[in-house]
């Protein structure tokens, strides 16, 4: 279980604080795949970098039973100095994973050849999401954030993609944040729609659909 | 929820530390000749500089002590105290990117980079001090318990100096500009290049109001014993060190919540 209370944040800039998140409360149990729409700039990263752990809310609180990825974006937390393969051994090296069994899978998935070995700042943007979504695949989480990862690429990136988070890890808790509709009601059980900082929670993803479409306007 | 014990948290972060340490090794160093071997290579090319330098230019009129075993004592203290705030100002900037991943807090991007150092400089002070006893330019130390208590005092007081200018230096990038003209004029002024009984009377008061000095003091007692007189209050060291420990870890975790990787 993941449990949002009262979660408000706050960034300062040179004009003062701008409110990004307003009291959000949100609740995700084992195996639940949500998905969280939101216009470019309302808050969807925000929100994923504070459920990760990656910040922390100024109020209320972030409870959790079950393990969490970090937030899966398609170029953070890479050393874009460093090649592929070095990055991927140091995410196995803090989670606690054999970065040499890892290896083969990676070299697989990403499909980077010789790349692999070179360093990330010479990777496309395509190349550092398949080496993102693969090292996240490395280290087994109950719950995956994924930040708009999965729309990019090409389709048979998104074909693999789709294999291993809703075939291969059909079990586990998704939280998905994305501006494209059609990706989270293909994906998601239930869907909320963040506006002007306010988390909105609808059971269908229907009804979020038709809230974000009139909010685009 | 799930608490992390306490013993699970320690296992965590010395995992964290771990792979810290083997990516900045990876990035400082790479795979390219010595690799990892310029860890202290550097600091021992620097100490055997400053040796030969003072060796040549007649220091060593300035005290009993044979000039290389000084050099080598006064000048692997100040890299012992200079390199670990050098590696932690503006440490942060280029590590953003691996906040994202919770476990990696700021405080092991330091104390990673603090280890290294301290290792770097120890194994060059070990081995110089080996190799020219090899040769039979210097003695080995009368009391080698307290040049390592020397030793331990300088490398806290270079750690609490490292983290709490890191974390300064997240808010300034004055600290920065400032850091490396202050150490060099700290440098001469540390307790390297002279000995405090050989100062005037009145300039030694003001010689130990610097914390580094004690150390330095301590650490060449150790070494030379009875050849020396030294001047050392090891309790006003460590009430700088602890000062500035707390000072740091303090304001360490106010730049941890408002730190925002990229």
């Amino acid at each position: 279980m993941i449990a949002l209370q009262g979660v408000r944040k706050a960034y300062a800039t040179s004009s003062g604080p701008s409110q990004i998140l307003e009291n959000v409360d949100l609740k995700v149990d084992r195996g639940d795949s949500i998905g969280i729409l939101g216009r470019n700039g309302a808050g969807k990263s925000t929100l994923l970098r504070i459920i990760g752990g990656v910040e922390q809310p100024d109020q209320g609180t972030v409870t959790q039973t079950m393990s969490i990825s970090w937030p899966l974006a398609f170029a953070g937390g890479f050393q874009s100095a460093l090649t592929g393969a070095d990055n991927v051994r140091f995410i196995c090296r803090i989670y606690g994973v054999d970065p040499d069994a890892s290896m083969p899978y990676v070299e697989a998935f990403t499909e980077l050849g010789k790349y692999l070995h070179e360093p990330v700042r010479t990777y496309s943007s395509g190349m550092r999401a398949r080496l993102a979504f693969a090292s996240s695949m490395v280290v087994e989480f109950d719950c995956y954030l994924i930040d708009e990862i999965v729309a990019v690429g090409d389709s048979r990136f998104q074909t693999k993609c789709h294999e291993e988070l809703f075939e291969k890890r059909s079990d586990r808790a998704k939280i998905i944040v994305s501006h494209d509709a059609g990706y989270i009601r293909e994906h998601c059980q239930r869907a909320a729609v963040l506006l002007k900082g306010v988390l909105w929670h609808f059971d269908s993803v229907d009804e979020a659909y038709d809230v974000y479409s009139a909010s685009m306007k | 929820m799930m608490q992390d014990s306490l013993a699970n948290s320690w296992i965590i972060q010395r995992r964290v530390i771990g792979a810290l340490l083997m990516r900045e090794i990876l990035t400082r160093y790479g795979r390219h000749n010595i690799g990892f071997l310029w860890l202290f290579a550097e600091p021992m090319l620097f100490t055997l500089g400053v040796t030969t330098l003072w060796s040549l230019s007649g220091a060593h009129h300035l005290s009993a002590i044979p000039i290389v075993a000084f050099a080598i004592t006064g000048y692997s203290s100040v890299l012992l105290w200079r390199s670990m705030p050098s590696r932690c100002i503006s440490a942060i900037e280029p590590n953003l990117p691996l906040l994202h991943h919770r476990n990696v807090r700021l405080i092991d991007v330091f104390l990673s980079r603090i280890l290294l150092e301290a290792v770097g400089t120890t194994i060059s002070f070990v081995v110089l001090v080996l190799f020219f006893w090899g040769l039979e330019w210097l003695k080995p130390p009368e009391d080698a318990v307290k040049v390592a208590l020397g030793w331990v005092m300088l490398s806290w007081f270079g750690a609490s100096l490292a983290i709490f200018l890191g974390a300064l230096s997240a808010s300034s990038e004055l600290v920065e500009k400032f850091w490396h003209p202050a150490a060099y004029i700290l440098f001469p002024l540390s307790g390297a290049a002279f000995l405090v009984d050989g100062l005037p009377t009145a300039a030694q008061e003001y010689a130990l109001f610097l914390p580094m000095v004690h150390g330095v003091e301590l650490l060449r007692e150790g070494y030379f014993g009875s050849a020396i007189r030294a001047h050392y209050d090891i309790g006003y060291m460590a009430l700088w060190n602890a000062g500035l420990t707390v000072a740091g870890l303090l304001r360490l975790r106010v730049v941890s919540r408002e730190v925002r990787p990229e």
